[in-house]
């Protein structure tokens, strides 16, 4: 095979791995708008402040893996009830400029929090994963990136396995259909809301464990990754869990290809640009994106 | 005493001031204003200076965001635009700053004309993600046009000169910073009063009713852009000239969300509130860093702590008061005066 085909299925399978971190992250972001049809503009700072704890156990207080994750998680639902409960549920009704700027809020929280406690410095993260690469084929793969790729791809199985068949997962799919109704048929809506964040929290957090093994290193520029959730979700449809997992991908790849062929071409920095075209592109002509509910409303 | 407004003609009803009081209240607070670089130390002068920038970029967003309804993430762009676009005039093309400034707030009107273009199809949260995805392909096309902006390494803005004369210090580019902050605020003032005005609130309060009712969606709400673009070109274009380099990092996106915040904290929909919010956003680090300055005998890693205790207090300041007086300072203020107007029997 020559090198140019080995180079773009090199760049592909990257933006795979990577993708699916991104579809991760987007479906907390999707089960937020569904539930309660808040848009989060703080997903980085869930990402991070998942990182954080996770250094924070595992490295800082030295506790084994099998205890420090589950700490982790807990400590990540927590944050989410206190978000709900304190800044969310106050606000549910008002003007949507409200709820994105406390969104905004909370995170700006959030960062300032994490960095008096911890400080802005890098902080190595424990690779969980032996850095050696093994072949696929002519192509080289890093463990760590196949990892990430399957961890994702079983989380995002049981998720949908828990929303298909488990009585909660259903009654959150209900409130998201339609919340007077559901809220008539028993299920308890303020439930759904408080259980949909700390589900975005847990998520965030996994996708924080996992980014940070990925770079090896968590510091304040995992933020900036969170925000790549707004391309993925408006490709994919914001209220539509299918098109956060493919959105994911198709992003991941295509920062990827765009960074690999464009960035000698235009001189660096395409990959971080790129899925924001995209969005801006696909907002133009298709904004409930691929799988999105389509809202018609005219004058 | 006034003690109720008793208007029998619509000329007494849209009048901006009931009486005479207020007119020269704020003739004196202009002319204590005027005497402030005279005895200001340089230190409150640069304050007082961003303050003023900050009141033109926050009166611009909100005539967007709190009176049009379209919420756009996109200021730091629009500041960006005007700002670079004000040093590249002057550096590259000759012109003096007072051509530079009103070419480049055109510029900039022209980009957020372009800005505005999606809000035709999308409103509220997906015009708010594209505002946010065309602020990171503004930043990208900052820092990677080098041969025009320089890139992460700076540009130099030339100081403005009028009459041969530098407004190299603080002290004089204070009365250039403050001869346009009073004009945006009347022009602003007056803008309400008239039936563009009329129709960008009636757009913020249901677009579909306004449309019904005859006005233009297409026009005004790109209208509203182009105006509130103009006013960041302006408040870009000061910054170049206060701060003399610009730097890409001078217009992340936590300075767009500092100006959201500051319209939500002073009052959105309202001119006293766009002004409170700057002076508030503005002081906030000031009096954050004096506090750790004043600590840091009994806590020596106070100062250390200042960025990240000013991100703690902004997002608690911002959360209280959407939830507690999401109308803001302004709606404080007005309490306050009208429960000392009517002391005693104040109820």
């Amino acid at each position: 095979m020559s090198e140019q085909i080995v180079f773009m299925l090199q760049l592909v399978i990257t933006g795979i791995a990577v993708g699916g971190v991104y579809s991760l992250m987007a479906l907390g972001f999707v089960l937020i708008y569904k539930a309660s049809s808040v848009v989060n503009f703080g997903p980085g700072e869930l990402v991070l402040f998942g990182a954080y704890v996770a250094w924070a156990t595992i490295l800082q207080m030295r506790l084994p893996l099998y205890v420090a994750l589950p700490l982790t998680l807990v400590v990540a639902i927590l944050l989410g009830l206190v978000i709900e409960r304190g800044v969310l549920r106050p606000l549910i009704g008002e003007p949507i400029i409200a709820v994105i700027m406390v969104t905004f809020g909370f995170a700006s929280v959030i960062r300032g929090v994490l960095n008096m406690t911890w400080g802005s410095d890098t902080r190595p993260f424990p690779t969980l994963f032996s850095p050696e690469p093994f072949h696929l084929g002519p192509v080289p793969v890093s463990p760590v990136h196949l990892w990430s790729f399957v961890t994702v791809m079983v989380l995002l199985a049981a998720f949908s396995l828990f929303f298909r068949f488990s009585v909660t997962g259903m009654a959150m799919r209900a409130t998201a259909d339609n919340q007077q109704v559901a809220q008539s048929l028993g299920v308890s809506v303020k439930w759904v809301f408080a259980l949909s964040w700390c589900i975005a929290t847990v998520v965030s957090t996994l996708s924080g464990i996992i980014l940070g093994s990925v770079r090896g290193g968590v510091d304040f520029s995992l933020a900036d990754l969170g925000l790549k959730v707004f391309p993925v979700v408006i490709l994919g449809g914001l209220d539509s869990v299918a098109g956060a997992i493919i959105g994911g991908v198709l992003i991941g790849v295509l920062e990827n290809l765009s960074g690999g062929y464009l960035d000698p071409i235009l001189g660096g920095g395409v990959k971080e640009v790129a899925p924001f075209v995209a969005l801006v592109i696909i907002l133009m002509f298709r904004p409930h994106g691929l799988f999105g509910k389509v809202e018609i409303e005219r004058v | 005493m006034k003690c109720g407004g008793f208007r029998v003609s619509y000329r007494a009803d849209e009048r901006i001031f009931d009486t005479t009081v207020p007119i020269v209240t704020l003739v004196v607070f202009l002319g204590l204003l005027a005497l402030v670089p005279g005895v200001a130390s340089t230190y409150w002068l640069d304050v007082l200076n961003r303050i003023g920038i900050a009141v033109i970029g926050a009166l611009g967003l909100n005539i967007l965001v709190g009176y049009t309804g379209q919420i756009s993430i996109g200021h730091a762009a629009f500041l960006a635009v005007g700002a670079y676009s004000t040093a590249i005039l002057e550096a590259k093309v000759g012109l003096p700053f007072y051509l530079a400034i009103p070419v480049a707030a055109l510029v900039t009107s022209g980009f957020g004309l372009v800005f505005g273009i999606p809000s035709l199809r999308l409103k509220g949260l997906y015009l708010a993600i594209a505002t946010l995805a065309a602020h990171f392909i503004t930043t990208y096309g900052i820092i990677h046009w080098e041969s025009m902006t320089g890139g992460v390494l700076g540009f130099m803005v030339p100081p403005a000169t009028v009459f041969g004369l530098s407004l190299e210090s603080d002290g004089r580019i204070f009365y250039l910073i403050y001869a346009l902050v009073v004009p945006a605020t009347l022009v602003t003032k007056n803008l309400f009063r008239t039936k563009v005005g009329r129709a960008f609130i009636a757009i913020r309060d249901r677009d579909v009713a306004a449309g019904v009712m005859g006005v233009s969606l297409f026009r005004y709400k790109l209208l509203a852009f182009l105006i509130s673009s103009f006013y960041a070109g302006v408040a870009g274009g000061l910054m170049a000239h206060h701060s003399r380099i610009l730097f890409p990092d001078a217009f992340t996106l936590l300075v767009a969300i500092d100006y959201l915040a500051m319209i939500i904290i002073g009052g959105m929909g309202s001119i006293l509130g766009s002004i409170f919010g700057a002076v508030f956003m503005t002081l906030l680090p000031e009096v954050l860093k004096l506090t750790a300055t004043s600590l840091t005998g009994v806590y020596p890693q106070a100062f250390g702590l200042i960025a990240s205790t000013r991100d703690v207090v902004f997002g608690l300041a911002v959360i209280f008061f959407l939830t507690y007086e999401p109308q803001g300072l302004a709606r404080i203020w007005v309490r306050v005066r009208s429960y000392w107007t009517l002391w005693p029997y104040s109820y």
